[in-house]
């Protein structure tokens, strides 16, 4: 079973030119598989989620009835990056498996729209958020530790609460952002050999062998943010997880739902009684 | 130019002679399959050994497929009618001369005696690095080598090109478009008649196909409506070689005039794109306006609205705005 497509370049050089197509179908499988497992797991055999007890009933009373998660400029972010990835997916992959339109513009166009809100997302997160927020800690694999062993029978104490993010949240932010990072170097790359007001065409850029690589690692990549998004849009639709996504709609989550899952101590929440309310739409 | 090794590679030989049969041959065997009609374009992939079908499936036998009849509302051309038969068939010369002259300029007179009207439509384009077999677009790679800054792609497109600048060779297409034909495609969820400017795809939407057949598919005939007969007519082809050349580019177009005035009319350009283009803005432009050179003038600017060259090819752009011009008001008029 041959997982790349290789040709014979001008010079003689066997050099890979894209993945082989099924990898579409792979993808969207594994995607699928993972979500009915995941899905039967949590029904029928998954443990109840227990954690070590929370803040005081004074602490409680401290914290104002929603509790904002999302700014504005971080939410417009997300949803600009779900439809410019989305409409990076269909266009790519649409017309492999027989739905013929004219897709080339459109795919980047919208790989442009996606590059200019991941730059716009690394300077709004290094300077104006929380930026270790996202990244595991060492309370995250402590924890996960703990999570394991319970999960294996063997209790080791009880893991505590969240921070602003589950480690499986983290992880899976690590995973699109090497994965989105690469298939946006390539895209760019890829874009000097279309017609775009960017650049002027210079197939000759790279040797054929770098450019196979490349065309190589935009579509395993790309087929990789098949499944991710599969798992993503899986996870947000969970009834659990329905108090997240809605934050990403209106920005704030419950009292109730920030205490059951998270560690005031972890995530702290401002004095907000200085603050305007985030139904604001801070 | 490929070298031509002349020894083909093996495959499995079907000679159907019936409709139905090869259409089974051809679902049967899916992409493995390769259609041969004159086997003019087939024998070049063959030789040089770039497409090695398992399976050939040769139309030659099948009867139904040939000839030309005139029908209650036109005429029907079977897909393996030679273009010598085209050409010279004088229902058509008398009423749709556009098509015959398209039929008598196309490479030489052996090739017209072998080469079918089916086979001329729906062959492969001739650009070389693409015949070479290089793993470009339209080959299945990532790279077209004629649109780069060394490309040599003097016969290339200066319209809709799309990663791919293949350009579409048939002569007779062009003229089909004019005469508003109707191409009869068996699929296998049926037959289909499908408008000849709707026949041709654009790398935009497949850039591994010049046409719409699929695996599966056979173009059993050309219907031509009787709309147009005996209308003004206009082909023109310029070459390289007047002897035997494929086109650098053509025009057809079919005029219905009162007077001078021009109140219809229908009018396509080809080896220009990677399909040939019917000029539909052109048409729009012209209705109601005198056949003159004013009109023609004109018309040829905006017929090259939005034509871009490369780097070869950019005496592309006058010729078609002349061929244009002169489609209209008559060459006579023009020159």
């Amino acid at each position: 079973m041959n997982f790349l497509e290789w040709a014979m370049s001008p010079l003689g050089q066997r050099v890979p030119i894209h993945i082989a197509w099924f990898l579409i179908w792979v993808a969207l499988i594994a995607g699928l598989v993972f979500l009915i497992v995941h899905a039967i797991y949590v029904r029928y055999f998954a443990g109840k989620t227990e954690f070590v007890s929370g803040p005081s009933p004074g602490e409680m009373l401290a914290l104002p009835a929603r509790i904002p998660r999302h700014s504005l400029a971080a939410r417009l972010f997300h949803w600009i990056m779900a439809v410019a990835m989305f409409a990076l997916l269909f266009t790519a992959f649409l017309p492999k498996v027989g739905v013929q339109f004219n897709w080339v513009t459109y795919h980047w166009i919208a790989g442009t729209v996606l590059t200019l809100s991941i730059l716009f997302h690394i300077v709004h997160a290094t300077f104006y958020l929380d930026f270790w927020s996202i990244w595991p800690d060492r309370s995250d694999l402590e924890d996960a530790w703990k999570r394991f062993y319970r999960f294996m029978g063997n209790p080791k104490g009880l893991p505590r609460k969240f921070a602003k993010y589950p480690l499986e949240n983290k992880l899976y932010h690590g995973v699109v952002m090497l994965s989105g990072l690469a298939v946006i170097v390539t895209g760019i790359f890829m874009m000097f050999r279309v017609r775009t007001f960017f650049f002027s065409r210079n197939p000759y850029l790279f040797s054929d062998m770098t450019w196979g690589m490349m065309y190589v690692l935009h579509g395993l990549t790309g087929v990789g943010l098949i499944t991710l998004t599969i798992v993503h849009v899986y996870f947000a639709i969970r009834p659990e997880k329905l108090p997240i996504t809605a934050s990403m709609i209106v920005g704030s989550m419950s009292r109730e739902f920030y205490l059951k899952e998270h560690d005031p101590k972890r995530w702290v929440i401002e004095d907000l009684s200085q603050r305007r309310s985030p139904a604001d739409g801070d | 130019m490929a070298i031509i090794r002349d020894v083909m590679p093996t495959f499995q030989l079907y000679q159907p002679t019936s409709v139905a049969d090869a259409q089974k041959l051809l679902e049967r065997h899916g992409s493995d399959a390769l259609v041969l009609a004159g086997g003019l374009d087939s024998m070049d992939w063959l030789k040089d050994r770039i497409k090695k079908p398992r399976v050939i499936v040769d139309l030659g036998g099948i009867e139904e497929l040939r000839g030309i009849r005139e029908t209650s509302d036109g005429l029907r051309i079977g897909a393996m009618t030679t273009l010598t038969e085209v050409g010279q068939n004088s229902f058509i010369q008398q009423n749709y001369r556009v098509l015959a002259q398209a039929a008598e300029v196309v490479a030489s007179p052996q090739i017209r005696n072998q080469g079918t009207i089916g086979g001329n439509v729906s062959q492969d384009t001739r650009c070389w690095y693409y015949r070479a077999g290089w793993p470009c677009y339209r080959a299945g790679g990532n790279i077209c080598y004629a649109d780069t800054p060394v490309g040599r792609n003097r016969e290339h497109a200066i319209l809709h090109a799309e990663r791919c600048i293949a350009v579409n060779p048939s002569d007779t297409a062009p003229a089909l478009i004019a005469l508003d034909a109707k191409f009869i495609v068996l699929t296998p969820k049926g037959e289909r008649a499908i408008d000849a400017e709707d026949y041709f795809v654009g790398p935009e939407l497949d850039i591994t196909r010049m046409n719409i057949l699929q695996p599966g598919y056979l173009l059993t005939s050309i219907r031509i409506p009787s709309t147009w007969a005996m209308s003004y007519f206009y082909f023109e082809k310029v070459r390289d070689r007047n002897v035997w050349d494929f086109p650098l580019m053509n025009v057809a177009a079919a005029i219905k005039s009162s007077g001078d005035t021009i109140q219809n009319i229908r009018i396509a350009v080809n080896a220009v794109a990677a399909r040939p283009l019917r000029l539909k803005m052109v048409e729009d432009s012209v209705r109601g306006k005198p056949r003159n050179s004013d009109t023609g003038e004109a018309a040829g600017k905006l017929a090259v609205q939005g034509a871009v060259p490369l780097q070869f090819n950019a005496y592309k752009i006058p010729l078609m705005r002349n061929l244009v011009k002169r489609a209209i008001s008559g060459a006579q008029e023009a020159a």
